[in-house]
């Protein structure tokens, strides 16, 4: 660290080059969320294309107060929708996570690549074969569908997640269970799940996020009454006709519940994103 | 974990005299029964929803489906010909590789640059790693409504978005047409949301590969005389290729299926079209439901390419360490 310090110091000139830089990317990051704010907080009547960028004269809440009505639905939908599947999908991984790295049965090592390619597949090489299996099973009829889509695709991410975490747990905690006579179950439920709370956070905000953010399950597996916040999201602001503050207070109201997750637990939404990566 | 693979051979390998071989394999089922059966659920459901809809699929895209009746016949490769010379479906593969290029050495370029300058020890490091990351956060559905405003085209007195940006510092030369550019380019401009969106990941990505290297062998470099840039390319740089990979890997699969945002920025623009938005116009919009199945099995088919490999090599060398 010492050295570090003092190559640091060697360049003086160098290092405020590097901070230059960093925030003006950081600025170039924000451009898009400023639009997003300014645009939705100006009085309506004085909102142009034109003059995007300037600071709004008086601020406002019409363009929201005009917006919510249309977004109060899906916004209800998507919470519907995204709290019991991340939860469910997470109990479900936990589950598999454990068994995968502590209970290994013969087989282990094919199952969990098998599980994981999950993860990758393109959603439409299903999306066919999944609207016909839904619909015949009359699951497009209210939400429950989409939120059992969601619990399954979401299991290879959330038993990767539990699956690394578990390994990382030592053999003996395990062994010590074993010795005095606690099966699997017991294991399970009274060793490993007690110790498993950030690996909870970790999944389940995984989970939310890409439940809330998904769009093409959404669109395909409900109609109107049931769409979640994205699909009524893009069906208000994606209008060619739409005012520019409406599509921006509306962009801005959907994006609330996984930012204010991203700002307050960002710590587990990066663990997510590692272990996304296979590098949990 | 590796103590458990190795504890789990040993007992397979432990040779048992013939008569007590039952016993002991009903054992050996009880001690991993439960585990079986507690993912058994989780294993049937994937196994239905990813293996056998991708089956499903694949099977429906040598028939002749379209409409409301389906068709249970065999009509071969018939489907995949017809794609093969429609000028849609081509133009719609070149824009998607137009597409994937730009948009993945442009969030290379950008989040290892970002990731370089924030390895060195910056103060503030974690305000900047979490705005490069933010956008990770917002749907992508959000990203293009807000970002089809910022690539506004119009010109003269109603410019505005990003030209508007480009007046107000000198830069006017700059403004552009973005995905409205009337040639094969327009779609690269859509690389710049999605750049937007994804940078801060491989920042992310990068700055921990980066973290993850021992300083030992950046300080032997050092102490034998070599200078910092030669440092990051003869010690750092060859390690950081699996890193690489990982970017390239998941930013090319990503791109493959990107849905969303293409279709908030220019809904039903030839320009901006892949194949996975073809796919969705042609079934569920058009009917033709055989050969939107066929667009998404090459789909499956190209992801698959690229991301079997990927796993195998995750998997292998997680076992080796």
């Amino acid at each position: 660290m010492t050295t570090r310090t003092a190559r640091r110091a060697r360049g003086p000139y160098l290092r405020a080059a590097r901070y230059l830089v960093l925030f003006l990317f950081g600025c170039l990051f924000l451009l898009p969320v400023y639009a997003l704010l300014v645009t939705s907080l100006k009085d309506p009547a004085s909102v142009s294309v034109v003059t995007m960028w300037e600071l709004p004269g008086k601020l406002s809440m019409d363009s929201f107060r005009a917006v919510w009505p249309k977004l109060q639905n899906g916004f209800v939908n998507s919470l519907i929708l995204a709290i019991p599947a991340s939860i469910i999908s997470s109990i479900l991984g936990a589950a598999n996570g454990f068994v995968l790295a502590k209970w290994r049965f013969p087989g282990a090592d094919f199952v969990f690549p098998v599980i994981l390619f999950g993860m990758f597949i393109p959603y439409q090489a299903i999306l066919i074969p999944m609207f016909r299996v839904i619909a015949s099973m009359g699951l497009n009829r209210d939400l429950s569908g989409l939120i059992l889509v969601h619990i399954i695709y979401g299991l290879p991410i959330t038993t990767l997640i539990f699956r690394s975490y578990f390994a990382s747990i030592s053999e003996e905690l395990i062994e010590a269970a074993k010795v005095d006579g606690a099966g699997m179950l017991r294991t399970f439920f009274f060793v490993a799940l007690p110790i498993a709370p950030p690996a909870f956070a970790v999944a389940m905000i995984w989970q939310f996020t890409s439940a809330w953010n998904d769009f093409l399950f959404g669109i395909v597996l409900t109609r109107t009454e049931y769409w979640p916040i994205t699909v009524a999201l893009n069906n208000i602001a994606g209008a060619q006709t739409v005012p520019f503050n409406e599509a921006m207070a509306s962009a801005l109201l959907a994006c609330v519940p996984t930012v204010l997750v991203y700002v307050l637990l960002g710590r587990f939404f990066m663990r997510g994103l590692m272990a996304g990566a296979l590098k949990g | 974990m590796s103590q458990t693979v190795v504890a789990g051979r040993r007992e397979e390998r432990r040779p048992a005299p013939p008569p007590r071989r039952r016993r002991k394999w009903s054992r050996r089922l009880r001690s991993w029964g439960p585990g079986l059966l507690l993912v058994a659920p989780s294993l049937v459901a994937l196994a239905i929803f990813v293996y056998g809809f991708a089956g499903w699929n694949v099977r429906m895209s040598v028939s002749s489906w379209r409409g409301l009746r389906q068709p249970n016949d065999f009509i071969g490769l018939r489907n995949y010909r017809e794609l093969f010379v429609d000028e849609t479906f081509r133009n719609d593969v070149r824009n998607l590789v137009v597409f994937t290029l730009v948009f993945i050495l442009g969030s290379l370029a950008i989040g290892a640059f970002l990731a370089l300058l924030l390895d060195k020890g910056v103060r503030g490091e974690s305000v900047f790693r979490s705005i490069y990351l933010l956008p990770m956060a917002i749907s992508f559905i959000a990203t293009g409504i807000i970002w089809r405003w910022l690539l506004d085209s119009s010109t003269g007195s109603s410019t505005a978005g990003i030209n508007k940006l480009f007046v107000y510092i000198g830069l006017d030369w700059l403004r552009s047409d973005w995905h409205k550019t009337p040639n094969m380019w327009a779609i690269a401009f859509i690389a710049l949301p999605a750049a937007w969106s994804l940078s801060g990941y491989v920042m992310a990505l990068f700055l921990a590969g980066l973290r993850g290297i021992p300083e030992e062998l950046r300080e032997a470099a050092r102490v034998d005389g070599a200078t910092e840039s030669k440092v990051y390319w003869h010690v750092v740089r060859p390690l950081m290729l699996p890193v690489l990979m990982s970017a390239v890997v998941i930013l090319t699969h990503i791109s493959l299926k990107t849905f969303d945002l293409l279709y908030a920025i220019a809904p039903l623009d030839a320009r901006t079209e892949t194949p996975a938005l073809y796919m969705w116009y042609t079934s569920f919009r058009g009917g033709f439901f055989a050969r939107g199945a066929a667009i998404a099995t090459l789909l499956f088919v190209a992801v698959a390419l690229v991301i079997v490999p990927y796993i195998w090599y995750s998997v292998r060398s997680e076992r080796r360490r």
